[in-house]
């Protein structure tokens, strides 16, 4: 009787593992497969009714070049992404040092407070964030999309750094300190070279963020301050004007620049820390 | 900036309290959020209620919003888009997860791989479903191939579209997260529990889905948030006058299509009170079950 229930036991276990990966392989495949379509597509002659392309080109890559003005577009995207980065750890790593080292009334007000635009999705607060920049000219403007984009990021910043700062021994301040060191001194040449892998692996975070953030882009960006993923939603929303083969074009360059950051964070990064946001 | 620059009179909490000097370091940090997140926040209270035509009063906007389906019904439909896709994420989530727990060569692959689609984000992966699932996409020919449909069925431009583009942005989301959670569980607990003769179901049950819970309730709320503010793939995917007019349309429409900010502040409060209630219903539901250390050992 008892080996009898534990050998259906095994099979029903063997039967539940064997479900469990073919559902996540059912997955990948489709993502995978999702992403080969537009890849296929941006080289593709003419694609229509058969499994593959009738032949390939890389002409599209030329004609999306000129019709979506990516040079422009990338131009901007690297403007605010690399403000948006120097910005969030300028604004962000001093707060979080703070977070980790100092006690002071209302810490936790001030921890809520760094947590909430995080937990409140972009759309829903990116509308009047969108409202008061434009109130004050800053709508459509490059400056405009850049501060919106800081709004999610020096948040991420702190809450990424605090813990890492928190793990730095305190001595090592305390030593610069008892050789009379301020705390500017202290910061640079103790705490900078000390954090630089912790900023490090944040400010890539931050980059592969901002160079997907559709949203908060999307509602402050003018004609002239559009980064590639918003350029991408407009040619999409558009499609028909242009031939989709040159929207896949598009959508392959957005894919390799963020894949690229990626591959690069993901080098310093455990990929659960890309999304671990709250801990309970 | 030194700390000593900072102007102590326009600080808030001036108290005999001992302040490190170092805490002044959040100062720039506090004053970015209040000015960019908190106080657009409130502006955006305070204009919703000063409808453009101010005759009808202040409540004009929301009185519009609940008279007309127009606006109103975007509620139901984005409920009925976020709760099946959150239900689906998180479902699929745990066991996945729980499988997945040990870290191992496998386990690095698969959450790697998963980071892919998030990075991406929603508009490519609407651009990417919109040929991938399209009449002459991979899809329907495997699905005409394998004669399990007869013509190219409908996959895009409706309800079907929006779904599975939140599917495939929100699951490996949801599943990262329950991941996080699931290996903070101290695997001594159940290794306990199997030394008194627990199979892997009992120690899921009577173990891990009890320390889980109060993770996955917030796992389950991160996803429904998202999910609840759709906005791309309705529109590329989704039949955005119809089936799939979700809120986040309404409150865009009304503040680029019609320059009624007011309006659209209104929706967007609309729209931040249903994820705030959602949030608050799922999270008090959570202090009903066990709440405390998930380590073993000495806690």
């Amino acid at each position: 009787m008892f080996m009898r229930n534990a050998s259906q036991t095994r099979a029903g276990a063997q039967a539940w593992n064997i479900a469990i990966w073919v559902v996540m392989i059912f997955f990948l495949v489709n993502v995978g497969a999702m992403i080969a379509t537009v890849l296929l597509n941006s080289f593709a002659t003419r694609w229509l009714g058969t499994w593959f392309p009738a032949g390939l080109t890389t002409r599209w890559y030329s004609s999306a070049w000129s019709e979506f003005q990516l040079g422009d577009v990338l131009f901007v995207t690297m403007q605010v992404t690399v403000a948006v980065v120097a910005l969030s750890a300028l604004i962000g790593v001093p707060a979080a040092y703070a977070l980790a080292r100092a006690e002071f009334p209302g810490k936790r007000i001030v921890q809520l407070l760094f947590l909430l635009p995080m937990m409140v999705p972009p759309i829903t607060y990116g509308i009047p964030l969108a409202t008061v920049l434009y109130k004050v000219n800053l709508g459509g403007s490059l400056a405009g999309v850049i501060l919106a984009n800081l709004v999610p990021t020096v948040p991420f910043v702190i809450m990424v750094m605090t813990p890492f700062i928190e793990q730095i021994d305190p001595k090592l301040e305390a030593a610069a300190r008892v050789f009379g060191a301020n705390t500017f001194r202290v910061f640079v040449h103790v705490l900078v070279p000390l954090l630089a892998p912790g900023i490090l692996a944040a400010s890539l975070m931050v980059m592969v963020r901002t160079i997907a953030m559709f949203e908060l882009t999307f509602l402050t960006a003018g004609p002239d301050s559009q980064t590639l993923v918003v350029s991408l939603y407009y040619a999409a929303f558009a499609a028909g004007v242009r031939a989709g083969q040159s929207i896949s074009a598009m959508a392959v360059t957005y894919m390799i620049l963020t894949l690229a950051w990626l591959l690069i964070a993901l080098r310093f990064v455990n990929p659960t820390q890309l999304v671990t946001r709250v801990k309970t | 900036m030194t700390v000593d620059a900072l102007p102590a009179a326009t600080l808030p909490e001036r108290q005999p309290v001992r302040i490190d000097r170092a805490a002044w370091l959040a100062l720039p940090a506090v004053i970015f959020v209040l000015a960019l997140f908190i106080f657009p926040f409130g502006y955006g209270l305070v204009l919703s209620f000063s409808p453009l035509e101010a005759a009808q009063g202040w409540l004009a906007n929301y009185a519009k919003f609940f008279a007309d389906p127009a606006y109103y019904g975007t509620i139901a439909k984005t409920l009925w888009l976020a709760l099946p896709a959150t239900l689906i994420n998180v479902g699929a989530s745990v066991p996945i997860a729980y499988r997945m727990r040990v870290p191992s060569g496998g386990q690095r692959f698969v959450t790697t791989l998963l980071v892919i689609p998030i990075t991406l984000g929603t508009v490519l992966i609407a651009d990417g479903l919109l040929t991938y699932l399209g009449p002459q996409g991979w899809v329907n020919r495997i699905l005409l191939g394998l004669g399990l449909v007869d013509s190219p069925i409908r996959l895009v431009h409706n309800y079907t579209g929006v779904l599975l583009s939140l599917v495939v942005s929100g699951f490996p989301f949801t599943f990262l997260l329950t991941l996080s959670y699931i290996t903070g569980i101290d695997p001594v607990l159940a290794q306990a529990a199997r030394t008194l003769g627990a199979g892997p179901w009992r120690q899921f049950k009577e173990i891990y889905f009890p320390l889980l819970l109060p993770g996955l309730a917030v796992a389950f709320c991160l996803t429904f948030v998202q999910a609840f503010s759709v906005f791309p793939s309705a529109v590329l995917l989704g039949a955005p006058a119809g089936a799939t007019r979700v809120i986040s349309i309404a409150a865009y429409e009304a503040a680029f299509e019609n320059y009624d900010f007011p309006m659209a502040s209104a929706v967007a409060m609309i729209m931040g009170l249903v994820q705030l209630a959602i949030t608050v219903l799922v999270l008090s539901g959570r202090r009903l079950v066990y709440r405390g250390p998930v380590g073993g050992g000495k806690g």
